[in-house]
Protein backbone atom coordinates (compact mmCIF):
# COMPACT_ATOMS: atom_id res chain seq x y z
CA UNK A 1 0.00 0.00 0.00
CA UNK A 2 0.89 3.48 -0.52
CA UNK A 3 0.39 6.41 2.40
CA UNK A 4 -3.08 7.79 0.42
CA UNK A 5 -4.29 4.25 0.59
CA UNK A 6 -3.22 3.75 4.43
CA UNK A 7 -4.58 6.88 5.61
CA UNK A 8 -8.15 5.86 3.53
CA UNK A 9 -7.75 2.64 5.64
CA UNK A 10 -7.43 4.57 8.83
CA UNK A 11 -9.59 7.49 8.05
CA UNK A 12 -12.85 6.53 10.76
CA UNK A 13 -10.55 5.80 13.24
CA UNK A 14 -9.38 9.18 12.77
CA UNK A 15 -11.89 11.22 12.09
CA UNK A 16 -13.05 11.29 16.00
CA UNK A 17 -9.01 12.30 16.74
CA UNK A 18 -6.83 15.30 17.18
CA UNK A 19 -5.09 14.97 14.05
CA UNK A 20 -1.67 17.06 13.41
CA UNK A 21 -0.78 16.59 9.43
CA UNK A 22 2.56 16.46 8.00
CA UNK A 23 2.83 19.35 5.28
CA UNK A 24 2.81 18.40 1.77
CA UNK A 25 0.61 15.26 0.13
CA UNK A 26 -0.11 13.58 3.39
CA UNK A 27 -2.18 16.96 4.59
CA UNK A 28 -3.80 16.79 0.79
CA UNK A 29 -4.50 13.74 0.90
CA UNK A 30 -6.14 13.36 4.39
CA UNK A 31 -7.66 16.53 3.58
CA UNK A 32 -9.41 14.95 0.37
CA UNK A 33 -10.20 11.94 1.99
CA UNK A 34 -11.37 12.93 5.02
CA UNK A 35 -11.16 16.77 5.50
CA UNK A 36 -12.85 17.45 9.80
CA UNK A 37 -12.08 20.24 12.16
CA UNK A 38 -10.12 17.73 14.24
CA UNK A 39 -7.52 17.86 11.53
CA UNK A 40 -4.43 20.29 11.79
CA UNK A 41 -3.01 20.76 8.14
CA UNK A 42 0.60 21.83 7.59
CA UNK A 43 0.87 24.08 4.51
CA UNK A 44 4.49 24.62 5.68
CA UNK A 45 7.67 23.81 7.81
CA UNK A 46 8.39 20.36 7.05
CA UNK A 47 9.61 18.41 10.21
CA UNK A 48 7.28 19.79 12.64
CA UNK A 49 4.14 17.84 13.01
CA UNK A 50 5.34 15.72 15.81
CA UNK A 51 6.77 18.90 17.59
CA UNK A 52 3.35 20.52 17.37
CA UNK A 53 1.43 17.23 18.37
CA UNK A 54 3.70 16.74 21.49
CA UNK A 55 2.75 20.33 22.24
CA UNK A 56 -0.43 20.05 21.90
CA UNK A 57 -0.85 16.75 23.77
CA UNK A 58 1.17 18.11 26.69
CA UNK A 59 -0.96 21.38 27.02
CA UNK A 60 -4.26 19.50 27.01
CA UNK A 61 -5.68 16.15 27.94
CA UNK A 62 -7.41 14.87 24.19
CA UNK A 63 -5.72 12.33 22.25
CA UNK A 64 -3.19 13.55 19.64
CA UNK A 65 -2.06 11.53 16.80
CA UNK A 66 1.05 13.33 14.87
CA UNK A 67 1.05 11.89 11.45
CA UNK A 68 4.45 12.07 10.33
CA UNK A 69 6.85 10.73 7.47
CA UNK A 70 10.28 9.11 7.51
CA UNK A 71 12.11 12.32 5.56
CA UNK A 72 9.86 14.82 8.06
CA UNK A 73 11.36 12.90 10.99
CA UNK A 74 14.87 12.65 9.64
CA UNK A 75 14.23 16.51 8.78
CA UNK A 76 13.73 16.70 13.14
CA UNK A 77 15.40 14.32 14.44
CA UNK A 78 15.84 16.14 17.65
CA UNK A 79 11.90 15.75 18.04
CA UNK A 80 12.21 12.02 19.36
CA UNK A 81 14.45 12.70 22.60
CA UNK A 82 11.93 15.51 23.71
CA UNK A 83 8.97 13.09 22.98
CA UNK A 84 10.83 10.48 25.02
CA UNK A 85 11.63 12.26 28.11
CA UNK A 86 8.24 14.62 28.07
CA UNK A 87 6.39 11.18 28.35
CA UNK A 88 1.95 12.26 27.27
CA UNK A 89 0.03 9.38 27.17
CA UNK A 90 -2.38 10.81 25.10
CA UNK A 91 0.24 11.24 22.38
CA UNK A 92 0.51 8.91 19.51
CA UNK A 93 3.40 9.63 16.42
CA UNK A 94 2.45 7.83 13.32
CA UNK A 95 5.14 7.57 10.92
CA UNK A 96 4.48 6.25 7.96
CA UNK A 97 7.60 5.34 6.27
CA UNK A 98 7.91 4.86 2.71
CA UNK A 99 11.47 5.70 2.48
CA UNK A 100 11.34 8.37 0.06
CA UNK A 101 10.45 11.78 0.42
CA UNK A 102 7.19 11.39 -1.19
CA UNK A 103 6.02 14.92 -2.11
CA UNK A 104 8.76 16.27 -4.04
CA UNK A 105 9.34 13.08 -6.36
CA UNK A 106 10.29 10.49 -4.20
CA UNK A 107 14.06 10.91 -3.78
CA UNK A 108 15.06 8.34 -1.09
CA UNK A 109 15.49 9.06 2.37
CA UNK A 110 18.40 7.34 4.71
CA UNK A 111 15.01 5.75 6.45
CA UNK A 112 14.89 3.68 3.64
CA UNK A 113 18.64 2.78 3.27
CA UNK A 114 20.57 1.50 6.76
CA UNK A 115 18.95 3.94 9.05
CA UNK A 116 15.53 2.33 11.21
CA UNK A 117 14.02 4.78 12.80
CA UNK A 118 12.29 2.58 15.17
CA UNK A 119 15.30 1.79 16.22
CA UNK A 120 16.61 5.33 16.63
CA UNK A 121 13.53 5.94 18.63
CA UNK A 122 14.21 3.48 21.25
CA UNK A 123 17.62 4.62 21.90
CA UNK A 124 16.37 7.94 22.19
CA UNK A 125 14.18 6.57 25.10
CA UNK A 126 10.70 6.32 23.59
CA UNK A 127 9.48 3.20 25.74
CA UNK A 128 6.41 2.37 23.51
CA UNK A 129 7.57 1.72 19.66
CA UNK A 130 5.57 -0.76 17.48
CA UNK A 131 6.77 -1.49 13.90
CA UNK A 132 3.74 -2.50 11.60
CA UNK A 133 3.30 -3.17 7.85
CA UNK A 134 0.92 -1.13 5.73
CA UNK A 135 -2.20 -3.64 6.15
CA UNK A 136 -1.72 -4.08 9.46
CA UNK A 137 -1.72 0.13 10.43
CA UNK A 138 -5.60 0.09 11.71
CA UNK A 139 -5.28 -2.83 13.82
CA UNK A 140 -1.99 -1.39 15.13
CA UNK A 141 -3.28 2.22 15.92
CA UNK A 142 -6.60 1.54 17.14
CA UNK A 143 -4.75 -0.67 19.81
CA UNK A 144 -2.26 1.86 20.77
CA UNK A 145 -5.04 4.31 21.01
CA UNK A 146 -6.86 2.03 23.42
CA UNK A 147 -3.59 1.51 25.20
CA UNK A 148 -3.72 4.90 26.27
CA UNK A 149 0.30 4.80 26.15
CA UNK A 150 2.33 7.39 24.29
CA UNK A 151 3.15 5.02 21.21
CA UNK A 152 5.52 5.73 18.18
CA UNK A 153 3.91 3.65 15.21
CA UNK A 154 6.85 3.18 12.16
CA UNK A 155 4.32 1.90 9.35
CA UNK A 156 6.59 0.18 6.69
CA UNK A 157 4.88 1.02 3.28
CA UNK A 158 5.32 1.12 -0.57
CA UNK A 159 6.72 5.08 -2.10
CA UNK A 160 4.35 6.18 -4.64
CA UNK A 161 1.64 8.96 -4.61
CA UNK A 162 -1.40 10.19 -6.16
CA UNK A 163 -2.24 13.34 -8.49
CA UNK A 164 -4.51 15.85 -6.14
CA UNK A 165 -4.62 19.30 -5.22
CA UNK A 166 -2.96 21.68 -2.82
CA UNK A 167 -5.09 22.99 0.07
CA UNK A 168 -6.26 26.59 -0.44
CA UNK A 169 -8.24 26.79 2.55
CA UNK A 170 -7.05 29.99 4.72
CA UNK A 171 -4.43 28.71 7.55
CA UNK A 172 -5.73 30.78 9.89
CA UNK A 173 -9.30 28.97 9.00
CA UNK A 174 -7.36 25.76 9.47
CA UNK A 175 -6.29 26.99 12.72
CA UNK A 176 -9.19 28.71 14.30
CA UNK A 177 -11.66 25.72 13.32
CA UNK A 178 -9.23 22.85 14.84
CA UNK A 179 -8.60 24.90 18.28
CA UNK A 180 -12.31 25.32 18.51
CA UNK A 181 -12.39 21.31 18.13
CA UNK A 182 -9.71 21.26 20.74
CA UNK A 183 -11.45 23.06 22.77
CA UNK A 184 -15.20 21.98 22.38
CA UNK B 1 14.41 41.02 44.12
CA UNK B 2 16.69 39.34 41.02
CA UNK B 3 15.95 40.21 37.13
CA UNK B 4 15.64 36.64 36.65
CA UNK B 5 12.63 36.63 38.98
CA UNK B 6 11.27 39.51 38.01
CA UNK B 7 11.13 38.32 34.43
CA UNK B 8 9.15 34.57 35.43
CA UNK B 9 6.83 36.81 37.38
CA UNK B 10 5.80 38.53 34.87
CA UNK B 11 5.76 35.44 32.46
CA UNK B 12 3.29 34.09 34.85
CA UNK B 13 1.22 37.14 35.78
CA UNK B 14 0.29 37.20 32.06
CA UNK B 15 -0.56 33.14 32.63
CA UNK B 16 2.45 31.75 30.10
CA UNK B 17 2.70 28.08 31.18
CA UNK B 18 4.30 26.02 28.71
CA UNK B 19 8.27 27.71 27.81
CA UNK B 20 10.78 25.96 25.61
CA UNK B 21 14.03 26.60 26.05
CA UNK B 22 17.69 26.22 24.54
CA UNK B 23 20.54 26.13 26.89
CA UNK B 24 22.60 29.85 27.34
CA UNK B 25 24.84 31.23 30.01
CA UNK B 26 22.92 35.07 30.43
CA UNK B 27 19.42 33.47 30.69
CA UNK B 28 20.63 30.42 32.63
CA UNK B 29 19.12 32.16 36.16
CA UNK B 30 15.61 32.58 34.10
CA UNK B 31 16.10 29.45 32.87
CA UNK B 32 16.93 27.81 36.69
CA UNK B 33 13.83 30.11 37.48
CA UNK B 34 11.45 28.59 35.15
CA UNK B 35 12.08 25.24 36.19
CA UNK B 36 10.95 25.85 39.72
CA UNK B 37 7.94 27.41 38.79
CA UNK B 38 5.04 25.40 39.26
CA UNK B 39 3.09 27.29 37.23
CA UNK B 40 5.04 26.65 33.99
CA UNK B 41 6.08 23.44 32.38
CA UNK B 42 9.15 23.52 31.45
CA UNK B 43 10.38 21.48 28.48
CA UNK B 44 13.94 22.08 27.04
CA UNK B 45 14.52 21.96 23.31
CA UNK B 46 17.05 20.28 20.69
CA UNK B 47 16.63 23.32 18.83
CA UNK B 48 14.70 26.00 18.24
CA UNK B 49 12.49 25.05 15.29
CA UNK B 50 11.31 22.36 17.68
CA UNK B 51 10.97 24.26 20.29
CA UNK B 52 8.58 27.23 17.90
CA UNK B 53 7.04 23.59 16.98
CA UNK B 54 6.00 22.63 20.60
CA UNK B 55 4.82 26.65 21.28
CA UNK B 56 2.47 26.44 18.39
CA UNK B 57 1.04 23.05 19.46
CA UNK B 58 0.54 24.13 22.90
CA UNK B 59 -0.82 27.14 22.02
CA UNK B 60 -3.45 25.30 19.81
CA UNK B 61 -3.81 23.34 23.21
CA UNK B 62 -4.93 26.26 25.46
CA UNK B 63 -1.82 27.39 26.90
CA UNK B 64 0.32 30.70 26.90
CA UNK B 65 3.91 29.62 25.45
CA UNK B 66 7.45 31.69 25.33
CA UNK B 67 10.28 30.44 24.07
CA UNK B 68 13.88 31.20 25.69
CA UNK B 69 17.06 31.24 22.85
CA UNK B 70 19.95 32.95 21.78
CA UNK B 71 19.99 35.40 18.67
CA UNK B 72 21.71 32.85 17.09
CA UNK B 73 18.36 31.39 16.37
CA UNK B 74 16.83 34.08 14.39
CA UNK B 75 18.67 32.63 11.73
CA UNK B 76 17.79 29.14 12.08
CA UNK B 77 13.91 29.74 12.77
CA UNK B 78 13.39 31.97 9.76
CA UNK B 79 11.18 29.37 8.12
CA UNK B 80 9.23 28.36 10.70
CA UNK B 81 8.76 31.99 11.64
CA UNK B 82 7.53 32.79 8.54
CA UNK B 83 5.47 29.73 7.27
CA UNK B 84 3.97 28.48 11.43
CA UNK B 85 3.69 31.11 13.91
CA UNK B 86 3.17 34.17 11.97
CA UNK B 87 1.29 32.04 8.54
CA UNK B 88 -1.17 30.77 11.08
CA UNK B 89 -1.60 33.93 13.41
CA UNK B 90 0.35 32.41 16.47
CA UNK B 91 1.28 34.50 19.17
CA UNK B 92 4.67 33.72 20.84
CA UNK B 93 7.13 36.07 23.11
CA UNK B 94 10.63 35.09 22.45
CA UNK B 95 12.89 36.04 25.48
CA UNK B 96 16.30 36.15 23.19
CA UNK B 97 19.77 36.61 24.79
CA UNK B 98 21.63 39.01 22.55
CA UNK B 99 24.65 37.95 22.34
CA UNK B 100 27.70 39.66 20.16
CA UNK B 101 27.14 43.15 21.43
CA UNK B 102 29.31 45.49 23.75
CA UNK B 103 31.29 43.68 25.95
CA UNK B 104 31.01 40.29 23.96
CA UNK B 105 34.33 38.02 24.85
CA UNK B 106 33.46 35.69 21.63
CA UNK B 107 34.44 37.31 17.97
CA UNK B 108 32.29 34.73 16.29
CA UNK B 109 28.75 35.79 17.88
CA UNK B 110 29.29 39.10 16.20
CA UNK B 111 28.48 37.96 13.17
CA UNK B 112 25.14 37.01 13.76
CA UNK B 113 24.31 39.89 16.06
CA UNK B 114 24.81 42.47 13.16
CA UNK B 115 22.01 40.80 11.34
CA UNK B 116 19.42 40.25 14.58
CA UNK B 117 17.77 43.14 14.10
CA UNK B 118 17.79 43.51 10.26
CA UNK B 119 16.10 39.98 10.05
CA UNK B 120 13.62 40.51 12.87
CA UNK B 121 12.68 44.19 10.70
CA UNK B 122 12.57 42.28 7.42
CA UNK B 123 10.51 39.60 9.32
CA UNK B 124 8.21 42.82 10.31
CA UNK B 125 8.48 40.94 14.13
CA UNK B 126 8.10 43.40 16.78
CA UNK B 127 11.48 44.10 18.10
CA UNK B 128 12.24 45.44 22.12
CA UNK B 129 15.70 45.64 22.77
CA UNK B 130 17.00 45.54 27.13
CA UNK B 131 20.16 47.27 27.30
CA UNK B 132 19.57 48.62 31.11
CA UNK B 133 17.63 46.88 33.75
CA UNK B 134 14.60 49.07 34.17
CA UNK B 135 14.19 48.30 30.66
CA UNK B 136 12.55 45.23 32.04
CA UNK B 137 10.19 47.39 33.27
CA UNK B 138 8.24 47.03 30.07
CA UNK B 139 8.24 42.99 29.75
CA UNK B 140 4.74 43.21 31.05
CA UNK B 141 3.54 45.22 28.17
CA UNK B 142 5.33 43.74 25.73
CA UNK B 143 3.37 40.24 26.81
CA UNK B 144 0.39 41.98 26.65
CA UNK B 145 0.74 43.13 23.29
CA UNK B 146 2.04 39.39 21.62
CA UNK B 147 -1.08 37.80 23.24
CA UNK B 148 -3.04 40.84 21.73
CA UNK B 149 -1.96 40.34 18.24
CA UNK B 150 -1.08 36.87 17.83
CA UNK B 151 2.44 38.03 16.71
CA UNK B 152 6.03 36.41 17.40
CA UNK B 153 7.67 39.69 18.95
CA UNK B 154 11.78 39.35 20.07
CA UNK B 155 12.79 40.64 23.32
CA UNK B 156 16.50 41.04 23.09
CA UNK B 157 18.46 40.93 26.14
CA UNK B 158 21.62 42.74 25.69
CA UNK B 159 25.44 41.80 27.83
CA UNK B 160 25.13 45.32 29.79
CA UNK B 161 21.34 44.07 30.61
CA UNK B 162 22.61 41.28 32.26
CA UNK B 163 25.92 43.05 33.88
CA UNK B 164 28.22 41.51 31.37
CA UNK B 165 30.32 37.92 30.84
CA UNK B 166 32.22 38.11 34.39
CA UNK B 167 35.67 37.12 34.24
CA UNK B 168 35.75 35.87 30.31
Amino acid sequence: MIRSEILRDIAPILRDQLVVCNIGLPSQELHMIDDQPTNFYMLGTMGLSSSIGLGLALAQDKLVISIDGDGSVLTNLGTLPTIANNVADNYILMIIDNGSYGSTGDQPTYAGMKTKLEKVAVACGCENVVVCQDLDTGKVLQAAIDSKKMTVIVVKCDSGNIKLPVITMDPVVIRDRFMKAVAS
Amino acid sequence: MSIDKRIVDDLVANHVSFITTVPCKQLAGVIDEVEARPEIFHIPSNNENEGMGLCAGAWMGGKRPAIIMQNTAIGVTINTLATLTQFYRMPLPMLISYRGELREPVACQVEMAVHTKALLDQLHIPTYHFHKESDADELDAILKYTFMCNKPVAILTDASFWGGYGDQ
